[in-house]
């Protein structure tokens, strides 16, 4: 599963939990390897314990139990002011009676860097975060979004090894989030240095990192790089976190050669190629980008789900159709507009068959 | 057919335009400020009686200046206020983070306990001081800073109260965060207090400072209990003198006093109005 972590990891977690007073559970046996130089991402809903992880590896919590390593070196008697890694804040916790220099410049000077240095590293750093010229403002007379410039720029000018954000996007509005996702993605590239991001937003973390832990309820479910996340989850959970998904119960029947065999009470009888353990699938699972509406039933051995069409939802690119079969079971299919049967001579009533390749059934795991 | 404008009924809500309201603004108005006036008026009335105008003159003014024991008092106050302001700040600050910051035993109590010297009757303080300091064996008739010693330690008692009050409002909207970043970027425990923790507290620090002062520079009945022969503040002189006499000198000091408190709260009520719309500008 972890495949693509660097061979040596530059954050090891080992067994962490975190238990609060008062039973609260909120990170549980988790285990996790970040390799040097890799954007990696905590996604998951809200609750479940990613900013204390996040807060765990800064030091701000102590583990209840576990071990953290950064670097090979054992974290557990380390105070967070004397870690190698950095953090940007959820509310960017600029310091608001100091300037933007003084700002990127503080970290320095607590670490009693030399004065002559400190000028063309905080420099440096504002240029990186396209702050140039901005030295001498004081934090009220900057934007959300230079604010959070800021604490980036403050952040990486003590050249940590670690870079952790939380939600670092969450207060910005849709577009500058967008333009502030590529900056984050270019900027990490050019610096070079692990990125540690919390999210809770699905998509932001499928376009920016390159390996992306999921959570629930304080444990880690799946760890795996964006398209093995959504193309190959391994649960349910992640499955429906991740995307949208049309699921279905089903009960396994048993291995016939390389297809499991299972009865599914929305779609009958139907045989899967999968490889592993048949006891654990509780569910089958088909994107809805995977389905093509055919007005006869295919010959060629595809899956059908047969139903008549309920709702027709026109988004411009795509269409989205329910399309609602037998025991009130129903189906969402996703159509690029112009290339497929053009959703405009589909009508509300009209009898489809839904049909999917085999080898697009997600079997999933509770 | 409209050649006048109707008139409009009076609302619910306009105070201003009912006549019976304006009648008791006016005397409530007249109750509360003119006998100040008086005062002022007549500290610069030229008769040795406060009863008939006879003319404007500064010489209250001057003869309360040549009054060495007027002047005494005076600096007794000022020097009093200053150290029980500074030494009041102080502990109250550290008071309002300690409640601010830790979790422990007994903060329940402890917090209301420190509220004390603000509903307990100023006479009762008084009287306790003044066994207090007899019980320990204060040393008396020392040189003069240190003989304001007693005094001050009194005035401090029922300030720094105020000061951890103030201090302690102002840090309740402090973002835990900016300290976590400072250590997050190498600070440690005290730096991020020098850095971030008291440049927040700043402006309550002023505020409480500023009521510390005028606090001590007019209290009279603690004081009144605490002080002795050789230690008279500018209060207790004032009511010595009035004693024998209001003469327009007493009018004189007593200006000079409302005038400093007076300066000293419309500074601090300016400090603050600002603080609060430089605040609302960054929409914090
Ligand atoms: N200091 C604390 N004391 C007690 N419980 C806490 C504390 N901090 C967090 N929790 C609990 O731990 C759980 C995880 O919290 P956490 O802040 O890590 O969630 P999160 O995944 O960051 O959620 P969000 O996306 O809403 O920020 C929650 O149930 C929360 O109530
Ligand atoms: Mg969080």
């Amino acid at each position: 599963m972890n495949d693509s972590a660097a061979p040596k990891p530059i954050v090891s977690i080992q067994n962490m939990s975190k238990r609060f007073a008062g039973a609260v559970t909120a990170v549980d046996q988790v285990s996790l390897d970040i390799g040097a130089g890799e954007f990696f991402a905590l996604l998951g809903p809200s609750g479940c314990g990613k900013t204390t992880l996040l807060r765990m590896i800064a030091g701000f919590e102590t583990p209840t139990e576990g071990a953290l390593l950064i670097d090979g070196q054992d974290m557990s008697q380390v105070p967070p002011n004397r870690r190698p890694v950095n953090m940007v804040f959820q509310s960017y916790a600029v310091f608001p009676h100091m300037s933007v220099f003084d700002n990127v410049a503080y970290g320095l000077k607590v670490a009693r860097t030399k004065g002559s240095e400190i000028r063309p590293r905080v420099e440096e750093a504002l240029e990186l975060v396209k702050l140039g010229g901005y030295g001498a403002r004081k934090p009220d007379q900057l934007s959300g979004g230079q604010r959070q410039r800021v604490a980036l720029a403050r952040a990486l000018v003590k050249r940590p090894k670690v870079l952790l954000l939380d939600e670092p996007l969450s207060a910005l509005d849709a577009k500058l989030r967008e333009a502030m996702q590529m900056e984050l993605v270019r900027l990490q590239h050019s610096v070079g240095i692990t990125f540690i991001i919390v999210t809770h937003d699905q998509s932001e973390a499928l376009s920016m990192a390159n390996r992306i832990a999921v959570m629930e309820g304080g444990k880690v479910r799946q760890v795996a790089p964006p398209s093995e996340l959504y193309e190959r989850p391994s649960s349910r959970f992640v499955a429906d976190f991740i995307g949208k998904i049309n699921l279905f119960e089903a009960k396994p029947l048993g291995q016939s050669g390389a297809a499991l065999e299972l009865e599914v009470p929305a779609l009958g009888r139907i045989a899967v190629p999968f490889s592993g353990d048949p006891a654990k699938v509780a569910w089958v699972a088909v994107r809805p980008e995977k389905l093509r509406l055919l007005r006869q039933p295919p010959e060629d051995g595809s899956l059908v789900f047969p139903g008549t069409v309920a709702e027709v939802a026109y988004y411009g690119e795509t269409s989205h159709v329910l399309v609602s079969g037998p025991n009130g079971h129903g189906m969402t299919v996703n159509l690029h507009n112009g290339t497929q049967e053009t959703p405009s001579t589909l009508a509300p009533g009209d009898s489809l068959c839904c049909s999917w390749a085999p080898e697009d059934t997600l079997l999933l795991a509770d | 057919m409209a050649f006048f404008r109707p008139r409009v009924p009076i609302g619910a809500l306009e105070y201003s335009r009912r006549w019976s309201l304006r009648l008791i603004f006016l005397v409530t108005l007249v109750f509360l400020y003119a006998p100040i006036v008086t005062l002022i008026a007549f500290s610069f009335n030229d008769s040795r009686r406060n009863i008939v105008w006879k003319g404007f003159t500064l010489k209250y003014y001057e003869r309360a200046l040549q009054n060495d024991e007027l002047l005494l008092a005076f600096a007794n106050s000022l020097t009093i206020a200053f150290f029980s302001t500074l030494i009041s700040v102080i502990l109250g600050a550290m008071v309002a983070l300690l409640l601010w910051r830790f979790r422990f035993p007994l903060k329940a109590p402890l917090e209301g306990a420190m509220a004390l010297p603000i509903v307990i009757p100023e006479i009762c303080m008084g009287v306790a001081m003044l066994a207090f300091f007899a019980r320990v064996g204060w040393p008396a008739g020392l040189p003069w800073p240190l003989n304001l010693s007693s005094i001050t330690i009194a005035h401090i008692s029922f300030s720094f109260p105020f000061v951890a009050m103030i201090v302690r409002a102002r840090l309740v909207s402090f973002n835990r965060e900016l300290e976590e970043a400072a250590k997050d970027l190498g600070a440690s425990e005290w730096e991020a207090l020098r850095d971030v923790i008291i440049p927040h507290m700043r402006p309550g620090l002023i505020a409480g400072a500023l009521l510390a002062f005028t606090l001590s520079l007019d209290d009279f009945v603690i004081t009144f209990f605490t002080s002795g022969p050789e230690t008279v503040t500018f209060p207790i002189k004032v009511y010595s003198m009035v004693r024998f006499s209001v003469t327009p000198e007493v009018n004189a000091a007593s200006t000079v006093l409302i005038v400093i408190t007076v300066c000293l709260t419309a500074l601090a009520m300016w400090y603050q109005n600002r603080l609060a719309a430089k605040e609302k500008g960054t929409g914090k």
